[in-house]
């Protein structure tokens, strides 16, 4: 019983070995030692409170980015701009957070949050629009929003937005009042995280609201018989989407960088969709597959500096699984295993719901 | 085939044996046993669910069986997939069509075997090819007709052109008929029988006795997953068959009340309706259907039945008239509030529009009352009740499924429909619109359908039927009206109205 609710885990848990392995090798034939690699993972992801405080902030806005574009793979929408939402999220929260000071912290990081949510949500909910209204696909949108919000926030963070008298275009930094600390030693964000995880998930399986939704996003005709408007879920699965995305990047603006400064948030929201790939665009698995991907990414200057290998091997084996994952028939060529001939067949011993 | 009696397997083509498929729990075939001779027409007749598919699916190396062989010609193969089969000269026309609707006839039939010249795809070549063999075997295919411009039944000459253009001389056939009209299903059993003449072997599947009796040399009966019967045609009878797939004697005949009709419910003025294309296909329509009676729309296909029956479910925008329901103009109702005030829709294709077919059964049980109550509570699902609900209605309609939690798309097809229909029967409606609520189902579900409609009705319920087959609508209706063309050209009282009748206003005879 309880193995077989482990079933969907056994082919992103084989990519990701594989990746690792392909990585491994990688690193022996670069002259490097794969071990010398894998110690240097294990001393900056995990080897103490710090280094595992390190991964936390690294997985969190990557838990928000994976969730986003899940809620939009379940509606059948690809949210490819969740980095642009993700930025305009994290900029608008830094400025709130470093604008507004003297408020209550009571007042102030909620009121952070929300703005990154809000604003977050905008650039989604016109590519939601757009597609329910206008047929405009989503993918389209979204890239040339992601455009437009790359340039925009530079030449806020470089110009109205800027420190003044700085010669980095960043934003100045945000006040206490607005700033995500830790609670018993985990990072705020990171618990912030896990509680829309929760939420996120019980929508989706629980909630009507998620039923209208999944069945939009698996037969759009069925949808409309059964009343569910199509365009009216169409542009709520987007807007959900970009205020998860949004408030990503809020998190991260509060709880770690601390201020708004170009490229520290850059490639999040597209490792949010590696994400939702490697959780199997359930909710349920997205807070290991960021972990895992934090893991890596916690530990690329470890790498260097410990290890002497190039941080770009991180990429690699994140492409590798994602290409694993993506291409399961591959995979299961590769493994020998057998054709899956039918879901039916998990599910018929398995239960819905929790 | 005279001698065939001397020479026991002399012209066997295709022979299986002991053919076993599980999946998880379910055996949908268990040692199943067949031989198909040269220029047979073999049917394969059995209760949905009975395993029917899954043999072909074998048969064509979609599957593959978990124990038992499959010999052709003598030698035992190993298929392992479509394009293996067709290299030993088996090929199946599924019901969902695999045709690109953008190219031609010609094209889609050598696609992926083009004739080239000097490298380049030779298309006057391939036209010619499909000339040929369509007169050859009389299907009256035009090989430069873009396929999307076809009626259902030519779309399905088209698959069958395809298969004899990759030299098939076993060809499957899995509820051709289903989709076609009455005269297409006629023009269908007649190629068949040519293709048969000229020695291909033919598995014809099909849950209509009449095409049984008057197109197939020989039948096979499954019933869960076992052969329980192999007999000549000419041996049995339509009765015999039936009880031979249920295991009981069925009622082919409807047994119903005179009906005692009450007050309109759904009245229709001046109705006009865009099809997909945006060409006007419901041209001016009127129609009033009355509480407790049943009426049936007869039409050939594609004269606007489709259009008006989304019209009415609020599916379909409208151009211009008036529908009334129950005293209420519905102009600018959306399709849920039409729901809410009763009206119950069984929608034409169980696939398209009326399932998820990702969904377990339960949730499709529910898939338009998933968030009234009991199945939902303040936003919130309740999986106890919408479970309790599933299984009261499976066993009320004998869906067979393994469990409320299998998921849709692995039950075979007329089970699927079986969930559509107990989903919209167990409502309470007002208004019942049914289109071709029992395709795809066997007789023993057909008979049950028919009481359920019957008994809809006798409990006050408008309904309306639309229905290709005009045995159903004569067993069923109270009034028929035909639709020719996008208008009501005659409205007849069932009880004295004949088919050829209505066969001559369907096809626009003079005078109506
Ligand atoms: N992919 C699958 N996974 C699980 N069970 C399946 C699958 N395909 C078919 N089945 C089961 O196998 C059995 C036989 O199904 P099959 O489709 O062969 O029936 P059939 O005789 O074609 O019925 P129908 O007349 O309704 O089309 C059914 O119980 C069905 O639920
Ligand atoms: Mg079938």
């Amino acid at each position: 019983m309880n193995l077989d609710r482990l079933r969907p885990a056994i082919l992103p848990v084989a990519a990701v070995v594989v990746a690792l392995t392909i990585g491994a090798v990688i690193v022996a034939v670069d002259g490097s030692s794969p071990l010398g690699a894998a110690t240097a993972i294990w001393v900056a992801a995990f080897s103490g409170p710090d280094a595992i405080g390190a991964t936390l902030e690294k997985a969190t806005p990557l838990v928000f980015a994976g969730l986003a574009v899940i809620v939009g793979v379940k509606a059948g929408l690809f949210n490819i701009g969740a980095q642009g939402q993700l930025l305009v999220g994290a900029i608008t929260s830094a400025y709130a957070g470093y604008r507004f000071a003297g408020l209550s912290p009571l007042v102030h990081l909620p009121l952070c949050l929300l703005i990154g949510v809000v604003f977050g949500a905008l650039p989604a909910w016109l590519a939601g629009v757009l597609r329910a209204k206008r047929g405009v696909h989503e993918v389209i949108v979204t890239i040339m929003l992601n455009t437009i919000i790359f340039n925009l926030t530079d030449w806020l963070a470089g110009g109205p937005w800027m420190e003044p008298g700085q010669v980095i275009s960043r934003t100045p930094p945000i006040v206490g009042s607005a700033r995500m600390g830790r609670v018993a030693g985990l990072p705020t964000g990171f618990v912030l995280a896990m509680l829309v995880t929760v939420a996120v998930w019980f929508m989706l399986e629980h909630t009507t609201f998620g039923f209208r939704l999944a069945t939009v996003g698996a037969n759009r005709h069925a949808a409309h018989y059964a009343g569910i408007s199509v365009g009216a879920v169409t542009v709520a699965a987007m807007t959900l989407s970009g205020a998860l995305a949004g408030l990503g990047g809020a998190v991260e603006s509060l709880g770690v960088v601390g201020r708004f400064e170009p490229g520290f948030n850059a490639g999040l929201g597209f490792d949010g969709i590696t994400i939702a790939l490697l959780a199997r665009v359930s909710p349920r698995a997205v807070v290991p597959a960021a972990l895992f991907i934090g893991a890596l990414r916690a530990s690329s200057s470890e790498l260097q500096a410990g290890a002497h290998v190039a941080p770009a091997i991180v990429d690699v084996v994140l492409g590798v699984a994602l290409l694993l994952v993506a291409a399961p028939l591959l995979l299961r060529w590769l493994l020998r295993m057998p054709p899956s001939l039918s879901t039916a067949e998990v599910q018929f011993t398995r239960g819905w719901g929790s | 085939m005279s001698d065939s009696e001397e020479q026991p397997g002399a012209d066997v083509v295709l022979e299986v044996r002991g053919l076993t498929k599980r999946f998880g729990p379910v055996v949908a075939d268990s040692e199943v046993t067949l031989q198909l001779r040269r220029g047979e027409v073999l049917a394969l007749l059995g209760e949905n669910g009975a395993g029917k598919s899954t043999l072909v699916k074998m048969l064509v190396g979609l599957l593959r069986p978990d124990a038992g062989e499959i010999r052709i010609g003598g030698d035992v193969v190993r298929l392992r997939s479509p394009r293996d089969a067709i290299g030993r000269g088996i090929a199946v026309v599924h019901q969902h069509f695999q045709l690109v609707p953008v190219m031609t006839v010609a094209e889609n039939v050598v696609l992926g075997a083009e004739p080239t010249r000097r490298g380049l795809f030779d298309h006057r070549k391939a036209a010619a090819e499909v000339r040929a063999l369509s007169q050859r075997f009389g299907l009256a295919v035009e090989p430069d007709a873009v396929v999307q411009d076809l009626p259902i039944g030519m779309q399905q000459r088209v698959e069958i052109i395809k298969a004899l253009y990759r030299g098939a001389e076993i060809l499957i056939l899995d509820e051709p008929t289903a989709v076609l009209t009455p005269v297409e299903t006629d023009e269908l059993l007649r190629i068949v029988a040519e293709l048969a003449e000229r020695g291909v072997g033919i598995i014809f599947i099909t849950h209509k006795l009449r095409e049984v009796m008057n197109g197939t040399d020989r039948v096979v009966v499954l019933r869960d997953g076992r052969v329980v019967g192999d007999v000549a045609t000419a041996d049995t009878d339509e009765a015999g068959l039936a009880a031979l797939m249920v295991g009981r004697p069925v009622v082919l005949h409807v047994d119903k009340e005179p009906a005692t009709p009450g007050a309109t419910v759904l009245e229709i003025r001046g109705l006009e309706v865009d099809d997909d294309r945006g060409r006007l296909a419901v041209r001016g329509l009127d129609l009033d259907v009355r509480a407790g009676e049943i009426l049936g729309i007869a039409g050939v296909q594609d004269n606007g039945q489709r259009e008006l029956v989304e019209a009415i479910c609020a599916m379909r925008p409208r151009r211009a008239g008036t529908v009334v329901l129950a005293g209420r103009e519905v102009e600018g109702l959306d399709v849920r509030a039409l729901h809410d005030l009763g009206v119950a829709h069984i929608p034409e294709d169980r696939d398209k529009h009326g399932l998820v077919g990702g969904y377990f059964v339960a949730e499709n049980l529910v898939l338009n009352r998933f968030d009234q109550a009991p199945f939902s509570r303040w936003g919130r699902r309740d999986f106890a009740a919408i479970q309790r609900w599933a299984r009261q209605l499976i066993a009320d309609f004998d869906v067979r499924t393994p469990s409320v939690y299998a998921r849709t798309d692995a039950l075979s097809g007329g089970n699927k429909q079986k969930v559509v229909v107990a989903r919209e029967l167990s409502r309470e409606s007002v208004l019942l619109v049914a289109a071709q609520p029992t395709r795809g189902v066997d007789v023993g579900s057909i008979e049950f359908i028919h009481q359920q409609l019957v008994a809809a009705r006798d409990r006050g319920v408008a309904v309306l039927l639309v229905s290709a087959e005009l045995e159903e609508l004569f067993a069923l209706s109270d009034r028929i009206a035909v639709i020719r063309e996008g208008r009501v050209a005659a409205v007849l009282d069932a009880k004295s109205a004949t088919r050829e009748t209505v066969g001559l206003i369907m096809a626009g005879a003079a005078g109506h």
